[in-house]
């Protein structure tokens, strides 16, 4: 197997003596991969990111690229570009001064400096504006040439801050797909660092989840969205209804409002466990009749019915220590629930996680 | 007021009255810099055309451009570049001195940078005059630097009343100055430029010089100005520090409008380094944007 792009050993930050960043990280990036740090602001991730760039030694551990050691390598002689959140273009230079920057610092010779950044403008589109300031530039453009600063210097591994930010929605989105496709394209390795559990799920190869300095779960993203391990991945990613219960079987539990329920295999043999459920995995039926006997079910009434155009949002109460969340879809054969309505919800075992504290 | 729809007329009115407004409250500054400062300024600029009669008043009529043309004088000229050059050297070592010092403070924390702040602007509380006094009792042949020198087995030196005393004082009245804009320039850096340009494989020197020093030309450009144009027209440091033979332009100035009673030629030689000032503002502007 290749060596890994990046590898993360034992890696701790504190600033100061109190302020835990990093928390022992240990983590390993395969070449070629599309990794992803997701978690909320303060978790670590930016931090990590900065070490692999080397703005930030790491207060102990280690940190190597390609198999090589960084130790206290400063940023311009590690193999990998950054693109900021900020994108920190120079305000001074145009475009295409900004672009060459990396390879002029590298000492290119000229002429390999005109057509590598003359091809790496072509790939995103702004060979046209190559004379412009960046403030001359919308966003969206200031966005391309910083991931064409980047790129021109063929890093071993492209780090991104955040990238998509500061882009409204629609642009956001696009960019996405670029993203995406120019990682697949150029075959770097990507580290994405954010805060947004969509980018990540919908971009990554595999995703990182941190909270407070430690990584949680590692995963694809059908593994992160659909098998959260931990309470906290569950709630970041997505909507969750988290249902406590207490054992009583192998197989079972009895959540709060005293309905017997089936859970997924892997449980503790007794005491209380906590149960994760996606609001697209219930169901609402009008009558009990009407629900298959393999599937787990409870008497609820809706609270409330939140309409977000392709879908509805229900809150149910059903007796638990909050209402259920369901999600239905907006279409002909669905019926649509008012609210007071009693109805049954329902879902099945294999949809629900167990997840720790 | 009129309560009802807004029309184009009313909407203009209103803007009207909003920039009358604004006019009144420059009021007081206008009216303080005209009567202090434009209407002498005429008054000097009318006098410098104006003649003097035998008896060495002055006259205003016959109205000429003999003042300005001593101004091509042999003796003025080497006046003029002793003071130019002087004015150069001074605004060279205090941006040299400051750059470092001025750098070393944004880069601080908040509450370090308060206080360092605060040192900069200490030597303003005490008077510019009694502070340049000061540097006699230093820089004269019983003074603390010959008597260093003594102990080292040199011979005593006397620096005071020569052009390097007046160096030392215009550099030491005039550093707060350069300090204060460069600062300001650099506290304003972002400084993810500088982690970018460091990223994209530049080495310290290279950053500083491609992004950090470029981005603080703005503060460069305000500092130097702050320091050469009253270097260039001292007066009270080169009449306390500086010697008999090195005449300088301010003291220069002085001599034609008392000593010598030749308002006309004074008015001209200031309005000549004011001229000469205005150009050596405007190029440094050029140079200072171009490199933006």
């Amino acid at each position: 197997m290749a060596t890994p792009a990046v590898e993360l050993v034992g890696v701790t930050k504190r600033f100061g003596d109190d302020v835990v960043a990093v928390d022992t990280l240990d983590l390993t990036i395969e070449d070629g991969e599309f990794f992803s740090l997701l978690g909320p602001s303060g978790c670590g991730k930016t931090t990590t990111l900065r070490m692999i760039a080397g703005f930030e030694y790491p207060t102990e551990g280690s940190v190597r690229i390609h198999g090589v050691e960084m130790g206290l390598k400063p940023p311009n002689e590690r193999p990998v570009n950054t693109v900021f959140q900020s994108y920190a273009l120079f305000p001074h230079m145009t475009v295409f001064e900004n672009v060459a920057f990396g390879l002029e610092m590298q000492k290119v010779a000229n002429a390999d400096v005109e057509t590598r950044v003359r091809r790496v403008l072509d790939q995103v589109q702004l060979a046209q504006r190559a004379d412009a300031r960046p403030s001359q530039l919308s966003g969206g453009m200031q966005q391309r040439v910083a991931l064409a600063r980047a790129l021109v210097n063929e890093p071993e591994v492209l780090l991104l801050d955040e990238p998509l930010g500061a882009l409204d929605l629609k642009l956001r989105q696009n960019m996405q797909y670029e993203l995406k496709d120019l990682q697949t394209r150029v075959g770097i390795t990507f580290v994405y660092v954010t805060h947004d559990q969509e980018e990540a799920l919908t971009m990554s190869d595999r995703i990182g989840v941190m909270s407070a300095g430690k990584l949680l779960q590692v995963g694809d993203s059908h593994e992160i969205y659909e098998s959260p391990t931990s309470r906290f991945v569950a709630d970041f990613i997505g909507e969750i209804n988290l249902l406590e219960g207490e054992v009583t079987a192998p197989g079972a539990a009895r959540l709060a409002n005293g309905s017997e329920v089936g859970i997924p295999p892997g449980h503790p043999s007794a005491g209380r466990v906590t149960l994760a459920l996606r609001p697209e995995r219930l169901v609402l039926h009008q009558v009990a009749g009407a629900v298959p006997d393999d599937r787990n079910q409870m008497r609820a009434r809706i609270v409330r019915r939140t309409y977000y155009g392709d879908v509805y949002f229900y809150d149910v109460e059903a007796g638990l220590s909050a209402p259920l969340e369901v999600k239905e879809e907006n279409r002909p054969d669905v019926v649509t629930h008012a609210v007071g309505d009693e109805v049954i919800v329902s879902w099945s075992t294999d949809s629900a996680n167990l997840v720790s504290d | 007021m009129t309560q009802g729809p807004v029309t184009p007329e009313l909407e203009r009115a209103a803007e009207k009255a909003e920039s009358r407004r604004g006019l009144l409250i420059g009021l007081p500054a206008y009216a303080y810099l005209i009567l202090f400062f434009a209407i002498p300024l005429v008054l000097v600029f009318v006098y410098s055309f104006a003649s003097r009669s035998s008896t060495g008043l002055t006259v205003l009529e016959d109205w000429n451009l003999d003042s300005y043309r001593r101004l091509a004088d042999p003796l003025v000229i080497e006046i003029f570049v002793r003071s130019f050059l002087l004015a150069l050297i001074t605004t060279a070592i205090c941006l040299l001195v400051s750059y470092p010092f001025a750098y070393y403070i944004a880069t601080r924390g908040p509450s370090m940078r308060n206080i360092l702040l605060v040192l900069v602007m200490i030597p303003f509380w005490s008077n510019f005059l009694v502070r340049t006094y000061a540097w006699r009792v230093i820089l004269g042949s019983d003074g603390i630097a010959s008597q260093i020198s003594q102990v080292f087995g040199g011979e005593p030196v006397r620096v005071l009343f020569t052009s390097t005393a007046v160096l030392i004082g215009l550099v030491y009245g005039f550093l707060p100055f350069m300090v204060l804009p460069l600062y300001a320039a650099l506290e304003r850096l972002d400084w993810n430029l500088v982690e970018a340009a460091r990223d994209l494989y530049a080495s310290g020197w290279a950053a500083f010089r491609k992004v950090t020093f470029p981005l603080s030309m703005p503060g460069v450009v305000a500092g130097s100005i702050l320091v050469f144009i009253p270097s260039l027209g001292a007066y009270v440091t080169p009449a306390i520090l500086g010697g008999a033979r090195d005449v300088l332009l301010g003291d220069y100035i002085v001599s034609q409008f008392l000593a010598a009673r030749n308002w006309p030629f004074g008015s001209a030689l200031s309005f000549g380094v004011m001229f000469v000032m205005l150009l050596a503002t405007i190029f440094y502007f050029r140079v200072g944007a171009k490199s933006l």
